[in-house]
């Protein structure tokens, strides 16, 4: 008995001081295997006086069952403190920047124009666009700017020959589709415009959206409501703005709109925005619409003068030198 | 148009300040591009006299004068070289402030006392001058305090006006709708016809009547040519950025901004025989006032005499028929000249001026009459004169018409979307000068003045009323439209998505000029003629892109200079080939196109710094291809001057070439500067956007099998073809191929490859056998060998 005592407790102190899984096994062999020493004393059964046999097998399985007991314990531990150990050795600065392409962007003129569009692509506007070496007809002649009417003066136009120019605005694509479709029509015509001007303030290319909604019963009250909303939301901002007399030969009446800004001084001031105007009954007509039937107006924007307003941005130019500098500020 | 707000007053002085003044006229459709005071804000400056001028004792450019105030006399030391003695001059005294911090004390230069300054135009910030001190008329009253004398409390309006309001190119005009907007009446300067005193006239002929319908003469005897310009008619006339030149000159200036009619005068004893208004000759030389001498076409009309062209009719004037130093007796000329006859003439010989600006925008057709009996007066109290009758010549037949338009509530409320009560609408159309005949609860029918000659049409008129109610009045609605739903096709991927995977692989979206210098354009495509503008900006924006690559080289460039040295842009946008002149067949396609150059990640600390190749730029093609199940291109060697041959391919859907991809070549790429590889690809974007809609496969549920292959080639066997190969004989379970290794060198023979590949095949209905995965195997091995030479690599 007191030799089961004394192999129980130095299997149990193995079992502690072990380091090691191989170390565990060893120990089981030693005291659990077939020759091992609990073991062996299971096969010295025969010794034992036969009323303190069943008491004696007991006590010799309960040993084994509590070494047994301590070394799943124990080699628990030994995986868990290894997994650790593991673990810690695995361990990488997590501040290190992730691996693979940078994301790119858009340029800020696109940017604008999406979000130019998405506005009116809400409100039920298509998308309509159209080429940008122009017939004088649908750039002037169809927009009631006949040849040497002043208005041609306000716009410095790219020439190829006395017939074609390049578009100074997108005003051709409403035509072309009026010439296409018969009312109801709902269109925003973005794209690339091009004036001979250069200096601070003007590039010989830029960018507009012009739209056109032409249907019965449109009155300036529509205009004045879809072009406050639009501001609105362009700007996010509840906006102070004025519509103002004007003139484009293709619209009657015409307008142009301000909207109220505030510079760093808190000096506030009017900022032209928006050309606009109810459609020149004879620009329906050329186009094969009935202008007593229908009303409608058109709208014109800059997009760069809109993102450089939404953007901060204070040199026109800049939009055309494509430094990455730049562009990646937009992204 | 610039004017003086106390001109105007004079006409109409409505009870409301400069800056109301302002809004109001802008609001009703006459922009305000700037106000700025008539001169400085100054006080303390009187009319002083110089009555002794003489030399400092210590100082070469300094003089002492003696200046009286007409009470006192004050000794001023000045610099003004044209300080002497008699002259009258703005005084300032001791105590007057010029500008906020400078005020006038007592002062010692060159130890002689000094009590006031004499001043000159721009201390006064009544001009630019600054030569010396600024000379008052010799009738200046001295002592007077010199904002009053010269009527300085004044400010200057700019008016932008839009085309269609020729009628207020005038004080007269602008005082019309200053009048209508506040209801006030309008007090026109009285203009009488003119006492004729001597029977001299000379002959008009006109030939060309349609576009001079009307044409007014009046020879006047005895002018004083010397006698000088009065003060306020100079200031009036500076006020509107209008010099004075002589008092003939400035006279009709003069008429032309009070009223509106150009007028022009001619030295009677330059003209020979009569007037002629005719259509010039081809070629036919005229020198101008501004001493230009121009070759006149034909298109152009000209005032001429029995001999020569002496004025481009309402442009200028020319350099010998006008009035000068020794004119006695004048010609007047008051006439109406066709807008449509003017419109564009000016510009195409590059000239532009207040007359030309008027007549092609249009001028009141019964002006002339009026302007020619105001110009007759002011001559005659200016420089004297015997004035002859008025000679007219005039063609009814194409003269102007006064427009007769309707107005109809119906339209009116439903363009304005709401109803403006009958009379209100009446009294606009009346104050606008419109004379409405007749008004019934359905229409206004109105005869346009002449001076409104733009008003022509219905909605001109519902313009008139908007804009006199005030556009801000109006009603704002949002309209009630039919819900529309546009096809949401899938047959076309959206642009939107083809830019956000270009942006996802790490491009930046460039937006480059449609025009280019012609010369990149014959470095990059030697065979094509680009559309060359007619009058670009610049030599260097000289033609029309064929490709968006030479502009996006350029911005690598730019970049490259600024030490940008890894780039990944793209651009979309249209490039421009083949005949301007047949429109039609004009080829303005969509394309997009993109560079990439540097390395392959941005700079960081777990790779090396491995630079992008070929087969980067490839794979971000096929990523754009691939959207929506895109075609899936093919790609054949390209033969471009601009790219590297071995190292470029053409871009194909369904045989068509669509674009091309390749490596910039090494030569142009030295030309431009490029310190590294660039490689770029372009193609047209409805290739690339096309999609196709989705359709299920069944997932088969038996496993995949798959066998790798290394195969010995020759070199320049495309990898493309052993996969076409493979995909015809591999048998119908076959799925796909993988290319895992390509290697040449040590080992294999010089003109071989080794390429290895990994095959799979799966069924859709039953599990694959190894005899029938053998057998594809050996068909297709079978084929590669007999097709394209293949050994399998032992």
């Amino acid at each position: 008995m007191e030799n089961l005592n004394q192999i129980l407790a130095d299997a149990l102190a193995a079992v502690a001081a072990s380091d090691n899984e191989a170390g565990l096994d060893e120990i089981r062999v030693q005291y659990l295997g077939k020759k091992g020493a609990l073991t062996a004393l299971l096969k010295q059964l025969g010794n034992v006086a036969p009323e303190d046999r069943p008491k004696f097998g007991q006590m010799v399985n309960e040993a084994k069952e509590q070494v047994q007991a301590k070394m799943n314990e124990r080699k628990t531990a030994l995986a868990a403190a290894a997994l650790n150990a593991k673990l810690a050795n695995e361990t990488i600065d997590v501040t290190l920047s992730g691996k693979g392409q940078e994301i790119g962007g858009l340029h800020p003129v696109t940017r604008t124009m999406e979000r130019i569009e998405t506005f009116f692509r809400g409100i039920g506007f298509d998308v309509a666009s159209g080429p940008e070496i122009e017939d004088d007809y649908h750039n002037f002649e169809a927009l009631n700017i006949p040849a040497h009417h002043p208005a041609r003066a306000m716009q410095d136009t790219f020439y190829f020959n006395p017939n074609t120019v390049l578009r100074t605005h997108t005003s051709p694509v409403q035509v072309r589709t009026m010439e296409n479709n018969q009312p109801p029509i709902r269109i925003i015509c973005p794209g690339r415009v091009y004036r001979s001007d250069s200096d601070q303030t003007h590039t010989p290319m830029f960018h507009q959206v012009e739209g056109l909604l032409i249907d019965e019963n449109i009155s300036f009250a529509d205009l004045k409501g879809i072009l406050q909303q639009f501001l609105n939301v362009f700007f996010e901002d509840d906006l102070k703005v004025r519509f103002r007399p004007s003139y484009f030969p293709f619209t009657e009446p015409s307008i142009e709109v301000d909207i109220m800004r505030t510079n760093s001084k808190g000096e506030e001031s009017w900022l032209e925005v928006l050309g606009c105007g109810m459609v020149h009954p004879k620009v329906l007509e050329m186009s094969g619409i009935d202008s007593e039937k229908y009303t409608g107006f058109a709208f014109g924007m800059g997009v760069e003068r809109f993102a450089m307003l939404r953007y901060k941005v204070d040199d026109l130019r800049m939009f055309f030198e494509n430094d990455l500098r730049f562009l990646t500020q937009f992204k | 148009m610039k004017f003086s707000e106390n001109w105007l007053r004079e006409w109409v002085n409505p009870e409301v300040t400069t800056d109301e003044l302002v809004a109001q006229v802008t609001l009703a459709g006459l922009e305000v591009d700037e106000v700025d005071a008539a001169a400085g804000d100054f006080s303390g400056v009187v009319v002083g006299e110089i009555v002794a001028a003489e030399p400092h004792p210590n100082a070469d450019k300094l003089q002492v004068c003696t200046v009286s105030d007409g009470t006192e006399q004050f000794q001023v030391v000045c610099g003004a070289p044209n300080a002497r003695q008699g002259i009258k001059i703005p005084f300032a005294k001791i105590g007057a402030v010029l500008g906020a911090d400078f005020k006038i004390k007592k002062a010692k230069l060159r130890q002689v006392e000094s009590f006031g300054m004499l001043c000159s135009g721009s201390e006064l910030q009544i001009n630019e001058e600054n030569d010396g001190i600024l000379e008052l008329a010799q009738d200046a009253p001295v002592g007077s305090d010199i904002r009053e004398y010269l009527n300085l409390d004044d400010s200057i309006i700019d008016v932008d006006l839009t085309p269609n309001r020729a009628d207020c190119l005038s004080i007269a005009g602008l005082a019309r709708e200053v009048g209508v907007i506040n209801k006030v009446d309008v007090m026109p300067v009285a203009i009488t016809e003119q006492t004729v005193s001597i029977d001299d006239t000379f002959p008009i002929r006109i030939e060309a009547s349609e576009g001079c319908p009307r044409y007014l003469g009046r020879v006047i005897k005895g002018v004083n040519v010397a006698a000088s310009t009065p003060l306020w008619m100079v200031e009036k006339l500076r006020r509107s950025g209008v010099r004075s030149i002589d008092p003939i000159v400035d006279i009709t200036n003069y008429v032309m901004l009070e009223l509106g009619q150009p007028m022009h005068a001619f030295d009677l004893n330059n003209l020979s025989g009569s007037i002629v208004v005719r259509m010039a000759e081809e070629g036919e030389k005229l020198l101008l006032l501004d001493g230009q001498e121009v070759a006149l076409r034909s298109d152009t009309m000209v005032i001429a005499d029995e001999q020569k062209a002496l004025a481009m009719a309402g442009v200028m004037g020319g350099e010998h028929s006008g009035v000068n130093d020794q004119t006695q007796t004048i010609f007047l000329e008051s006439a109406f000249f066709a807008p449509i006859a003017l419109a564009g003439k000016a510009r195409s010989y590059g000239l532009h001026t207040d007359s030309s600006h008027r007549f092609e925008r249009g001028v009141d057709a019964t002006l002339a009459g009026k302007a020619m009996e105001r110009a007759t007066q002011l001559i005659l109290e200016i420089t004297g004169g015997e004035v002859g009758p008025i000679n007219e010549v005039a063609a009814q037949a194409f003269l102007p018409t006064a427009n007769k338009v309707t107005l109809r509530r119906k339209k009116l409320d439903q363009y304005l979307a709401m109803s403006l009560d009958k009379d209100l609408v009446t009294d606009i159309l009346s104050r606008l000068g419109l004379d409405v005949v007749d008004v019934t609860d359905e229409q206004w029918v109105t005869v346009a003045p002449s001076h409104r000659f733009d008003i022509e049409i219905e909605a001109d008129l519902i313009e008139e009323v908007a804009r006199i109610f005030g556009y801000d009045n109006l009603p704002s609605s949002m309209p009630t439209a039919a819900v529309n739903f546009t096809a949401a096709t899938e047959g076309k991927t959206p642009i939107q998505s083809l830019r956000a995977t270009l942006v996802s692989q790490g491009y930046q979206e460039a937006v480059t000029y449609s025009f280019i210098d012609p010369v990149a354009s014959k470095q990059f495509f030697p065979h094509i003629d680009p559309v060359p503008l007619e009058n670009p900006i610049s030599g260097d924006m000289g033609v029309m892109r064929p490709s968006l690559l030479p502009g996006l080289v350029k911005v690598y460039l730019h970049n490259q200079n600024r030490q940008q040295s890894r780039v990944r842009i793209f651009e979309t946008g249209s490039r421009f080939v083949g005949d301007v002149n047949k429109l039609d067949e004009l080829d303005q396609t969509h394309q997009v196109a993109g560079l990439i150059a540097g390395s392959r990640y941005p700079e960081g600390w777990y790779h090396n710094s491995e630079k992008v190749d070929f087969f980067d730029l490839k794979s971000h093609v096929e990523a754009l291809f691939a959207l929506n199940q895109g075609v899936k291109p093919d790609f054949e060697c390209a033969d471009e001057v601009y790219l590297h041959p071995g190292r470029s391919a053409y871009v194909l859907v369904n045989g068509e070439r669509v674009g091309v991809i390749g490596e910039l070549h090494p030569l142009l790429s030295k030309q431009l500067g490029t310190n590294q590889a660039v490689y770029v690809f372009e193609i047209n974007l409805d290739a690339v956007l096309g999609a196709k809609l989705p359709e299920y496969q069944r997932v088969s549920k038996f496993p995949e099998v798959r066998r790798d292959l290394a195969l010995l080639v020759k070199r320049e066997t495309p990898v493309q073809a052993l996969e076409n190969v493979i995909a015809e004989h591999a048998g119908e379970a076959f799925k796909k191929v993988a290319v895992f290794d390509v290697y040449q060198g040590q080992g294999i023979d010089e003109s071989e490859k080794s390429v290895a590949l990994g095959l799979t095949w799966q069924h859709p209905s039953h599990t694959l056998s190894d005899e029938e995965v053998n057998s594809a195997v050996d068909s297709v091995t079978a084929a590669l060998a007999e097709k394209l030479g293949a050994v399998i690599r032992g």
